[in-house]
């Protein structure tokens, strides 16, 4: 039995990238969730946006490295994302303007909506891949390492070893602090409350004199910046791959419907749920048995639940239980 | 069957709050012309010889009037289906008319949006969804405060004098709220932008006959600050008991118009809407 060894295994392999890709998932899903609770609609543009945000990103920060720009340990995309995000808020209200406004002036179902931001997702899914190709793309630079596998071992003596990557710690941090920037938002300003007003029951909104042109403006950016910056993030942590962005689409959503649709915390509490059920399934637990079992026994198998290969099955079957036990999510959402 | 392809249930819907919709047949055509102010006393604010229905639906309303004076209580009162929350939302622009006008202090409004007409001073409790359940009950009233640009504080300050239950209970979700406190928050929302006339549609409708008795008192309270009301009531005998004028609709029109006493004493409006 060897708890320590074992515990730094699951930190390892589980715990600190299912913490970063639950972060990643979290900034998307509300992305999500706002536009579900105000425009009234589940965007399926999204996992598209992200991409088309970290693509501007990508370029900007090639730009950068080209010019001998850099942010020293930090990577130098954080300079490129506020070009990022500014690029994607066009891109969207663009899209905005070109297409769900009219649908909006209709007053059309919110499965018309859905339809139009299919389209949406495919026209920005072939800009991304036109203008940067549909190859893997890495842009990582600066400090690789908060903590790596040696330097853990070296100083704490373990056999195991715990790698803390920097793109994982900025993940988590810029995470934490754009999650208290939106709630603070939301919850202390007057056009936060209006925004919230208008989630909750669009016609005394409207009488109670808010515009909701404004207040759609004003969506659109918030989730502008958060799909660039969950889109940055992920490809800082994983690598820039335009397919890749668009199958993040359904766990995106997973979080979303688990939390409850237009429910921010919600939201949240999702991406992090589909993060450790979907890293949790797909590992091999082997290592960790060992630790805990006996001295000199392994287990014969490898332990995994599931292939990563499988790994989007986790999102549907969560998703699947959900709405069939709890159509609201678990903070009480509203229903699809 | 329908020519809108992005939504059905065509004609059952009120008219869009903000957006002036594209002239339909059927629809009013021109403008009044100039509208002078009518010599001497007239009401505050007075739906007149009001024709129209919802959407490209049949009529629903035929030639009713409905007026509220200065300081008063009018009530509209009738058997189901008579057209009365049809008639307040006419008046509040929630309708297509085809004939009649409305007039808010001498001013032609008929072809303004609700969202304008609350600016021009008009208050309006819908009967239903008439609060932000999600948000606490001093944010549902920062939000009735949004047109304003002064500062409300005073205003707020006034409505918790008028309903103490709601500064009690002003950090909690509206929706977690009974029923008769809910109503108030729905009052207090729509006080918030200092209404000049305050348009309740049932009021009472799903709250026990105490709390109902309370709901009176609280709006016999908001009418003595000076603000006309004109409510829509379920409740016929209680709310004509407390009713300055009150109107009996039947079938969209004006069946019994005279004050609340009156009409209580009217053999025919006792026998035909109050059981006798």
């Amino acid at each position: 039995m060897d708890f320590l060894n074992a515990f730094v295994a699951l930190a390892n392999f589980v715990i600190i990238p299912a913490t970063a890709y639950g972060a990643q998932l979290a900034l998307g899903a509300l992305g999500v969730t706002l536009i579900y609770g105000i425009l009234r609609f589940s965007n399926f543009a999204h996992g598209d946006t992200m991409a088309f945000g970290a693509m501007i990103t990508i370029l900007v920060t090639w730009g950068l490295q080209g010019m001998g720009v850099s942010l020293g340990p930090f990577p130098t995309a954080l300079l490129a994302l506020p070009v990022g995000i500014a690029a994607t808020a066009a891109y969207v209200l663009a899209t905005d303007r070109l297409v769900y406004r009219f649908y909006r002036r209709q007053k059309a179902k919110p499965i018309i909506f859905l339809i139009a931001s299919m389209g949406v997702m495919f026209i920005t899914n072939g800009v991304v891949r036109f203008i940067i190709g549909v190859d893997d793309q890495r842009f990582a630079d600066g400090e690789r390492f908060i903590i790596s596998a040696g330097t853990f071992r070296d100083l704490t003596g373990l056999e195991e070893g715990l790698a803390f990557r920097a793109t994982q710690g900025l993940t988590i941090v810029a995470a934490i602090i754009a999650v208290a920037l939106l709630f603070w938002f939301l919850n202390r300003t007057r056009t936060g409350k209006s925004m919230r007003a208008f989630s909750d029951n669009e016609d005394l909104a409207l009488l109670s004199g808010i515009n909701p042109e404004r207040v759609v403006v004003i969506t659109w950016l918030i989730v502008a910046a958060l799909a660039t910056l969950a889109g940055v993030l992920y490809g800082l942590d994983k690598s820039f791959k335009p397919f890749t962005y668009f199958q993040l689409l359904l766990p995106i959503f997973a979080s979303a419907i688990v939390g409850g649709l237009g429910n921010p915390l919600g939201a949240i509490l999702g991406g992090f749920l589909i993060a450790f059920s979907e890293v949790g399934v797909t590992y091999a637990f082997r290592k960790v048995a060992t630790y805990l079992g006996p001295e000199g026994w392994e287990p014969s198998g490898l332990l995994q639940l599931l292939s990563t290969d499988y790994k989007f099955a986790v999102s549907f079957g969560i998703l699947l239980i959900v709405l069939l036990f709890r159509p609201t999510g678990i903070m009480k959402g509203k229903a699809l | 069957m329908t020519s809108d392809p992005y939504q059905t249930k065509r004609g059952e819907r009120d008219r869009s709050i903000t957006r002036e919709p594209p002239h339909r047949i059927g629809d009013p055509v021109g403008t009044h012309g100039p509208t002078s102010r009518p010599e001497g006393e007239h009401p505050f604010l007075i739906g007149e010889a009001m024709t129209g229905g919802y959407g490209m639906g049949a009529d629903i309303l035929h030639d009713c009037t409905i007026a509220v004076e200065p300081g008063e209580i009018a009530v509209i009162v009738g058997p189901n289906g008579a057209g009365k929350s049809t008639a307040m939302k006419a008046v509040f622009g929630m309708l297509n008319l085809r004939k009649g006008r409305v007039l808010l202090d001498g001013e032609d409004i008929t072809h303004l949006s609700p969202q304008d007409r609350v600016a021009k001073g008009m208050g309006f409790v819908p009967q239903t969804s008439n609060i932000f359940t999600s948000m606490t009950v001093e944010e549902n009233l920062e939000m009735g405060a949004f047109i304003r640009e002064d500062d409300f504080r005073p205003t707020m300050e006034q409505v918790y004098d008028l309903f103490p239950i709601l500064k009690e209970k002003r950090r909690q979700p509206a929706g977690e709220l009974s029923g008769g406190q809910r109503q108030q928050v729905a009052v207090g929302r729509a006080l918030m932008t200092k209404p000049k006339v305050l348009m309740l549609d049932e009021p009472t409708a799903g709250v026990s006959p105490i709390v109902m008795d309370e709901l009176f008192d609280r709006i016999i309270e908001v009418s003595r600050t000076g603000i006309p009301i004109l409510m829509v009531e379920q409740n016929a005998r209680q709310a004509l008991a407390i009713a300055d004028k009150g109107y009996v609709l039947v079938q969209g029109r004006n069946g019994y118009t005279g004050t609340g006493r009156e009409l209580l004493e009217d053999p025919e409006v006792r026998r035909s809407f109050l059981g006798g």
